[in-house]
């Protein structure tokens, strides 16, 4: 006898009235399942109903289905063959049930796809096998059902059973078998009879038996996904159930989209008996312990250090839509991945799929029960996979407080600018450069500073922006104060989103001194990589400076303690402590601060600077004024 | 990964999701093998402590055995017990067979507690092998103003997304057993230890299988007298689980029309 093992899920699909609960009746009772109760309940409701043993009673409890002879909500069954036991769902065939379909059959391995000989291939028998290969369910066997109707007949059979697997091949499902059988009168369930002596293949008990086991998660890259955070004393617990892979005990894990790497320390024990966890895999939840004293909250995720997850603020997703109300371009609905929850704009719906003739045409929106491809746009950043064997590329979405509907995400949105350039023709400006630097005085330029934390870059940058404009310069100092709040607030800290920092400040940089202004500006940014992007961002009006001074002296002056807090492990990935810097190889400017004084550095800056934007005096500036009017 | 635990920390996951949504949470105590579970699973997902009342729907007609083993648990888990009588039998449904109306005195129980307390969300311990309707309802399950279960409209539910949010004023049932079944109960009782009233195992060759109230839960014949001995039952058995209470065979649908009214 088979014990302990997780039954293997099957979800019987296809279009209403081609027989599933019938069949799914059929199997529990030649499966030696349907219990003494049962089999008295069903005969006596059908007397009732004037009609012959319904099997399709079974699974169709509630009066409403019995009465109209329909399944209305998905349901479970049990059942065991010598090989394993089974957890059979019933999934109702009606259009205005897909939302209880996609319930039920989203838990499957495998399904078994009827398909009614009379009728053939319907669009709701399109919908249904698309959807599954959208839940990722791709173990099916075909059961070519009502045989009896056409008294067993091997060529109309092989007719149809040619035309369904050619279907199938087009989106993507090789069946395990296409079986003929009439589930009425309990034929190729699980035998074949005689009228049927033709078909060589299994029986449908024979064909689930075929099934491969599923493959595991507990092998895939770790992610779980945070749901709480529970305090015990000072302590703060996370609490979540693992996505995929395993944790021990000492692992290393990295918190996303901050970035933070976090040490386990311990499994939390629940009570004073559990004998300690060391480790855990997917499937089961856990509490974790950290050694480090993090910020960690609901909708954080946390995945192996050697395969992050994708993090971007907008995503390419296959949608297929549930709610009664189409999903529309423009409408704002929440998109949660894990116990992530975000607000995205649905900007662009890219191909809507047919579901009678698997053909992608445009659209503006998504009607119910619809699959389209989709850019969401989300203000907080995104953390998601693409592969999607991964919980973490299944996302759902909701409107209304309620879910409506299945994203699978395929990959990051192009960016909007990258997106949409092709279409913009930049408008030259109507007033030259030369104007605007005889206007000022001056021409834009900017000045991009590098160094560690403490080398003086923010103390330099701010004195110069006075003497600047004391100086009658049009100047100002872009820091991390300035755009991390605003322009920047949806970026965290981790590799990328640091990147992504510096490169929109190298293009604000860049507009202001095309603008005419002398821009410094005042990151740490010690990757050559984002410096050098930067650098061709803004094109000849680029000048880097490098503030140098050693990780020592910097230690020590630590004006804002914060090379203490990484030493003590509270911030991750500190520049100098736990990140590398990559000193600048030709700058245009050196300020080395531990041989300088702060006002030497300031003025070998300040006349570097007016050299190289073209300082005119006073005096000079009006006479040019006049020529530039002239000409 | 063993079944068992991978339906522990299913429903591990399911419980600390009602506690993260919800402010007002209460869970439903029935005293039968399945709430223990529950509870004992609330234990684990909150490190150690229900950290929410629970709630036994008291009619009066438990057994002594029953009423004995909700004393003693109360105080070795350390529940915050709500334990409200409910409302008579003359306050029912009088269309009701009369077995299903003894069950209707627990919606009625059910509701009162919900107006007394305020529950946004309620945690019971249903199963869906036990009873078909059961078979058809949502983890996270959202009841109307009436506390009433609307068959034909349920949310999707899928990829371990719950409908966690709601209008004010709406209230939801959480079914954290929902896929569990009832061997799988007992293989984890065994696996755990966890405490059952006795009534559960065969005396005099009959046992309950099903724990409800005097009168209308029968014993069924079974030389059961052990956990190992009744999950070897369960191996082989035909009958149903509730094949001794009353009201799920006095009509084919009373038992729908008993849940479509709030029952469980």
């Amino acid at each position: 006898m088979i014990k302990f093992l997780k039954p293997y899920p099957i979800v019987v699909v296809g279009h209403v009235d081609h027989g599933k609960s019938t069949l799914i009746g059929r199997l529990l009772h030649d499966a030696g399942k349907l219990g003494d109760g049962k089999a008295d309940e069903i005969h006596a409701a059908s007397k009732r109903r004037n009609r012959e043993d319904e099997f399709a009673f079974a699974l169709d409890s509630l009066r409403l289905e019995r009465d109209q002879g329909i399944t209305v909500d998905t349901s479970r069954v049990w059942f065991k063959t010598d090989k394993r036991p089974y957890v059979i769902i019933d999934a109702p065939g009606h259009f205005e049930f897909v939302r209880n379909m996609v319930t039920g059959a989203h838990a499957a391995e495998g399904a078994v796809l009827v398909v009614d000989i009379g009728e053939g291939i319907s669009e709701q028998t399109r919908r249904h096998a698309y959807l599954l290969t959208i839940l990722g369910i791709r173990q099916v066997v075909v059961a070519v059902n009502k045989m009896d109707m056409v008294n067993y007949d091997e060529t109309t059979f092989n007719a149809m059973a040619d035309g369904i697997k050619e279907f199938l091949s087009s989106i993507g499902i090789t069946p395990i078998s296409v079986i003929p059988i009439s589930a009425k009168a309990g034929l190729g369930v699980a035998y074949h009879g005689d009228e049927t002596r033709w078909f060589a293949g299994p029986s449908i008990l024979e064909g689930l038996d075929l099934f491969p086991e599923p493959e595991s998660i507990k092998d895939a890259p770790f992610r779980m996904s945070v749901q709480d955070v529970y305090k015990e004393g000072d302590n703060r617990i996370a609490v979540g159930r693992i996505d995929a892979g395993s944790l021990r005990v000492g692992d290393a894990v990295v918190l996303q989209p901050s970035g933070r790497v976090l040490t386990l320390a311990k499994f939390q024990p629940w009570s004073d008996d559990d004998t300690p966890q060391i480790s855990a895999a997917a499937g089961q939840s856990v509490a974790l312990n950290f050694e480090q004293a993090a910020f960690v909250q609901r909708g954080d995720l946390l995945v192996a250090q050697e395969s992050r997850a994708q993090t971007a603020s907008s995503v390419q997703a296959k949608v297929f839509w549930l709610h009664a109300d189409p999903l529309n371009l423009g409408d704002v609905v929440s998109l949660r991945i894990g116990a992530a929850k975000h607000e995205v704009v649905v900007t662009a719906i890219d191909s809507v799929v047919d579901l009678q003739s698997l053909e992608s045409h445009d659209g503006n929106s998504i009607p119910c029960n619809g699959v389209a491809t989709v850019t969401l746009v989300s203000r907080s950043t995104l953390v998601f996979d693409t592969d999607h064997n991964s919980p973490m590329a299944r996302a759902v979405l909701s409107r209304d407080l309620t879910v409506a509907g299945g994203a699978l995400i395929v990959g990051r949105a192009q960016s909007a600018g990258e997106d949409t350039s092709h279409n913009l023709t930049p408008v030259p400006s109507a007033v030259a450069r030369r104007e605007r630097a005889a206007w000022f005085g001056h021409k834009g330029g900017v000045f991009w500073f590098t160094g560690l934390s403490g080398s003086g870059k923010s103390t330099i940058a701010s004195l110069l922006e006075r003497r600047l404009f004391d100086l009658g310069v049009h100047t100002i100092v872009l820091d991390g104060d300035s755009v991390r709040n605003g322009l920047n607030q949806d970026l965290g800290f981790s590799e990328e989103d640091r990147t992504e920092n510096l490169r929109r400040v190298a293009h604000v940089a860049h507009l202001m001194s095309e603008n005419g202004s002398v821009v410094i500006t005042s990151f740490i940014a010690p990757a050559e990589s984002d410096r050098s992007a930067a650098r061709s961002i803004i094109g000849e009006n680029f000048h880097e400076v490098y503030v140098k001074a050693s990780v020592e002296t910097c230690e020590q002056r630590d004006p804002k303690g914060l090379y203490h807090k990484a030493r003590l492990g509270e911030i991750s990935d500190f520049t100098g402590v736990s990140a590398d810097y990559d000193p600048p190889k030709s700058p245009e400017i050196i300020l080395d601060t531990e041989g300088l004084s702060v006002e030497a550095a300031v003025d070998h800056a300040l006349s570097h600077i007016l050299e190289a934007v073209d300082h005119v005096s006073a005096k000079q500036q009006e006479a040019a004024l006049q020529v530039a009017a002239r000409a | 990964m063993d079944h068992l635990t991978q339906l522990e920390g299913e429903s591990i996951y399911i419980l600390r999701e009602a506690r993260n949504r919800f402010d007002r949470l209460g869970m439903l105590w029935s005293l039968g093998k399945d709430s223990n579970v529950m509870i004992w699973l609330a234990r684990k997902a909150f490190l150690g402590r229900v950290p929410f009342p629970v709630i036994h729907l008291d009619t009066g007609l438990e057994f002594d055995e029953t009423y004995a083993f909700r004393a003693k648990y109360k105080d070795v888990w350390d529940l915050d017990l709500i334990a409200d009588d409910c409302p008579p039998i003359e306050a029912t449904d009088p269309t009701l067979p009369s077995g299903a109306r003894v069950a209707a005195r627990k919606s009625l129980g059910l509701n009162q507690a919900i107006d007394r307390y305020a529950f946004e969300g309620l945690i019971a311990g249903i199963r869906r092998d036990e009873q078909s309707t059961r078979a058809k309802e949502r983890v996270f399950s959202p009841r109307s103003s009436t506390n009433g279960w609307d068959v034909r409209s349920q949310p999707p539910e899928f990829w371990n997304q719950f409908n966690t949010d709601f209008a004010p004023g709406t209230h939801v049932r959480i079914h954290p057993l929902l896929n569990w079944t009832e061997v799988d109960i007992w293989r984890y009782i065994e696996r755990e230890s966890i405490p059952v009233v006795d009534l559960y195992f065969a005396k005099n060759g009959r046992r309950f299988r099903s724990l409800g109230e005097k009168g209308i839960t029968e014993t069924v014949p079974s030389e059961a007298d052990s956990i190992q001995a009744i999950i070897a039952e369960l191996e082989t058995t035909k009958t149903s689980e509730r094949a001794g209470r009353t009201m799920d065979h006095e009509s084919e649908d009373a038992f729908e029309r008993l849940r479509v009214g709030g029952y469980l």
